[in-house]
């Protein structure tokens, strides 16, 4: 099954290379992969989402525990979490199609953020299975370029 | 000794850090970004330089060094070339647990990435084949790196840390600042085994009927042989040790039931196939140990101490996982020891009816030689105390079987990795290290070519090592498969024609040599070999051409199920 890990590491050179070619030396999945600066300027976080039976992740979390560059590895699945992924998609664009696209991109909260003659970008905010409902849904009106920011994740409450 | 605050060059701050760490050779080759080291060295006589012949030789010759003596070894090498030359030795280390300290020296800083002369992204390279690794690219950094890797490769389970450093960092100069502490906050290996585990487990041994000790590498990196011996005979469990594993355990005593796995003793995976508990301790349920998984062990319920929490549940599902360092497993175990057990002497019975049942055995005829013969001989003549370093194919796998290692840190040999070639180099490390007893290198022809360089650092040390070359001419294991497996056909395995006169070869690096082709020859050849302290001597035996190793489980089957002979190969018991 789908896992979402959330992985505390040193903010150094080469820590996502480390991470991702442990992933592809030992043949496990990884689905996505992102990472980005916390509030501290010395440590970053990764939300990773790989799939594989309960030993297989189990290997996963070691393997990922054991890098020295990790600080802390958290199965987030089955405790209480948030997890966003930003979509960024640019679709073709005609008179007959404006209005539909306009009124699809509200369905799904979505933000107008370039607009031309021929085009228009618009970015969606929401689960994985959010995004990925909005790529089905808007497919048809051609899409012209996609890009998916990967999970990101974190705790929920006070824990 | 230059004293804290004191302002250094990188190179100069390079050989500080290493008198802290207490290290006494580094095995090296100089190049175009190590000038700057170099020059530093000439003038440093409290550290030791070993000039190899080529940079594979130095890995292995740190690793030598460390498995025999407990210490990191330490290498250093020029960029480019040179780190990619170490990349073999780094990456049997780390499949063997060797905790190493490789220093490659790197083109400028300013030139990283150019595709400068002599640039290699070595950092990049090991990753995937060590502990960690660092690129130091500020002269300040250089010292704390250096106490890291040092913690790292030895803190834990072993391995093999590497450390990159840009030909300017090694000129640039600071205030030089030692800590001795260090803290990694990602790196922070369980050592204590968890209380409640150790009970439980100490119960399950008082309860089980046929239990079996599994024991590996691990048990020497801890220092827990002692412990071990009296857990085992105490509660008389027999004991089978993995290749790494070989001496951790008396194998004079009854209790040893020699190695498991692939050519391991019939008694041995006998016991394990048929035992109701198996205490595996410091061993990674590696593929040569269990052959089929699923039929490993099956009636056995499993516990599994391990410094590396990633080698519990990795192959084989265990019922009880204790996280923690060998010794103290061992230790607390026997201080929870309930005071009655199971009594084992009808389990110890059957185990020893296996034993007389498939003896390792050979015959001895006076006008040919088998290399069982020389190895029982070696063993027979060094009380079994000698340091035995071997290289890789049949003859390792006869010296596990015919040596009788009594003590830690006796066998050296290329497990994990199965490197050819590592056992010359790793003989001269070791006998750096070891000045007390013989040290002896058991080898094949082929994988004496592998590194063979090497020859000249022994002759020009007069290191009194034994090189003990069993050659058959032919590259015996894949031969045996050849035969076995791939319908006779032997494919580039034969090196009768082309193989050099090792006797000559080894007198024009200025190594005694002589050749013995019988018994009687070999056994005087052994005694004198080993009286001779004066420099390297080899002796060329030359055995039977096509002997295999038996018995054996074909690969992927089941170690229940052993090939014993070749006369009959379908013979399954």
């Amino acid at each position: 099954m789908k896992h979402l890990i959330s992985v505390l590491v040193e903010n150094k050179f080469g820590t996502l290379n480390r991470v991702a070619a442990m992933f592809s030396a030992r043949g496990f999945n990884l689905e996505s992969i992102s990472i980005g600066e916390t509030e501290d300027p010395e440590v970053s976080r990764m939300t990773i989402v790989t799939r594989g039976e309960d030993r297989i992740i189990s290997q996963v979390l070691k393997q990922l525990n054991r890098l020295v560059d990790t600080i802390k590895v958290t199965d987030l699945t089955h405790q209480p979490h948030v997890e966003r992924e930003l979509l960024l998609m640019s679709l073709k664009l005609s008179k007959t199609t404006q209005h539909e696209i306009f009124e699809l991109s509200n369905v799904f909260k979505g933000k107008v953020v370039d607009i031309k003659q021929k085009s228009i970008t618009i970015e969606i905010v929401g689960s994985p299975d959010k995004i990925n409902t909005a790529i089905d849904m808007f497919r048809p009106f051609g899409i012209r370029e996609l890009a998916r920011s990967g999970a990101v994740a974190i705790h929920r409450g006070d824990a | 000794m230059h004293q804290p605050g004191q302002k250094l060059n990188g190179s100069e701050i390079f050989f500080e850090c290493l008198r802290r760490e207490h290290v006494e050779y580094i095995f090296g080759y100089p190049g175009g970004s190590l000038l700057k080291v170099y020059e530093t060295l000439h003038d440093v006589e409290d550290i030791k330089h070993i000039l190899v012949r080529h940079e594979q030789g130095a890995t292995h010759m740190a690793e030598g060094y460390a498995r025999a003596t407990g210490k990191p070894g330490v290498v250093l090498v020029t960029s480019g070339p040179g780190a990619t030359n170490t990349v073999t030795g780094i990456a049997n280390a780390y499949m063997d647990s060797t905790p190493m300290v490789v220093f490659t020296g790197q083109v400028p800083s300013t030139l990283i990435g150019n595709d400068a002369f002599q640039e290699a992204d070595i950092v990049g390279i090991t990753r995937p084949i060590t502990k960690h690794n660092f690129l130091v690219k500020d002269v300040r950094d250089l010292a704390p790196t250096i106490r890291k890797a040092f913690y790292l490769a030895t803190t834990g389970r072993p391995g093999p840390v590497l450390v990159d450093m840009p030909k300017d960092v090694l000129a640039a100069e600071c205030a030089f600042e030692w800590q001795e502490g260090v803290d990694i906050r990602g790196f922070k290996p369980t050592f204590k085994c968890h209380a409640n585990q150790v009970s439980r487990a100490a119960k399950m041994i008082a309860k089980a009927k046929r239990p079996v000790l599994y024991v590996g590498g691990g048990v020497i990196s801890a220092g827990a042989s002692e412990a071990l011996l009296k857990l085992a005979v105490e509660q008389q469990i027999p004991v089978t040790m993995t290749l790494q594993g070989l001496g951790a355990f008396p194998g004079d005593n009854p209790l040893s039931m020699g190695m498991l796995g692939m050519h391991g003793t019939y008694w041995a995976n006998q016991a394990v196939s048929h035992c109701d508990l198996l205490i595996a301790v410091g061993a990674r349920f590696d593929d040569r140990v269990t052959g089929k998984i699923e039929t490993f062990a099956t009636q056995a319920l499993k516990i599994h101490n391990d410094i590396d929490p990633t080698n519990v549940d990795k192959n084989v599902k265990v019922d009880l996982p204790v996280v923690g360092d060998a010794k103290d497993f061992l230790e607390s175990i026997l201080a929870e020891m309930p005071k009655s057990r199971e009594d084992r002497a009808e389990w110890l019975g059957e185990i020893d009816a296996w034993r007389r049942q498939c003896p390792l055995d050979y015959t001895v005829e006076a006008d040919s030689l088998k290399t069982e013969f020389v190895i029982e001989e070696v063993s027979r003549q060094t009380n079994g105390h000698a340091v035995i370093v071997t290289d890789v194919g049949q003859h390792q796998m006869w010296t596990s079987q015919y040596y009788k290692f009594t003590e830690p840190r006796s066998i050296i040999t290329s497990g994990g990795l199965g490197t050819m070639g590592y056992g010359l180099p790793a003989t001269i490390g070791a006998a750096f290290g070891i000045h007390d007893r013989p040290v002896v290198t058991i080898c094949g022809d082929g994988g004496l070519m592998m590194n063979i360089q090497e020859l000249v650092t022994a002759v020009h040390h007069k290191l009194p090592i034994k090189i003990f070359l069993i050659n058959n001419q032919y590259l015996g294991m894949v031969r045996q498969w050849q035969e076995l497996f791939h319908k006779e056909k032997y494919s580039f395995t034969d090196l009768e024609e082309s193989n050099p006169d090792f006797v000559k070869v080894a007198e024009a690096f200025g190594c005694r040599a002589v050749s013995a082709d019988n018994p009687e020859a070999a056994s005087k050849a052994i005694t004198d070999a080993l009286a001779y302290n004066d420099g390297p001597i080899l002796v060329d035996f030359r055995v039977i051409r096509k002997d295999m190793v038996f018995p054996m489980v074909p690969a992927g089957g089941s170690i229940s199920d052993m090939l014993l002979a070749r006369l009959n190969p379908k013979t399954m018991v």
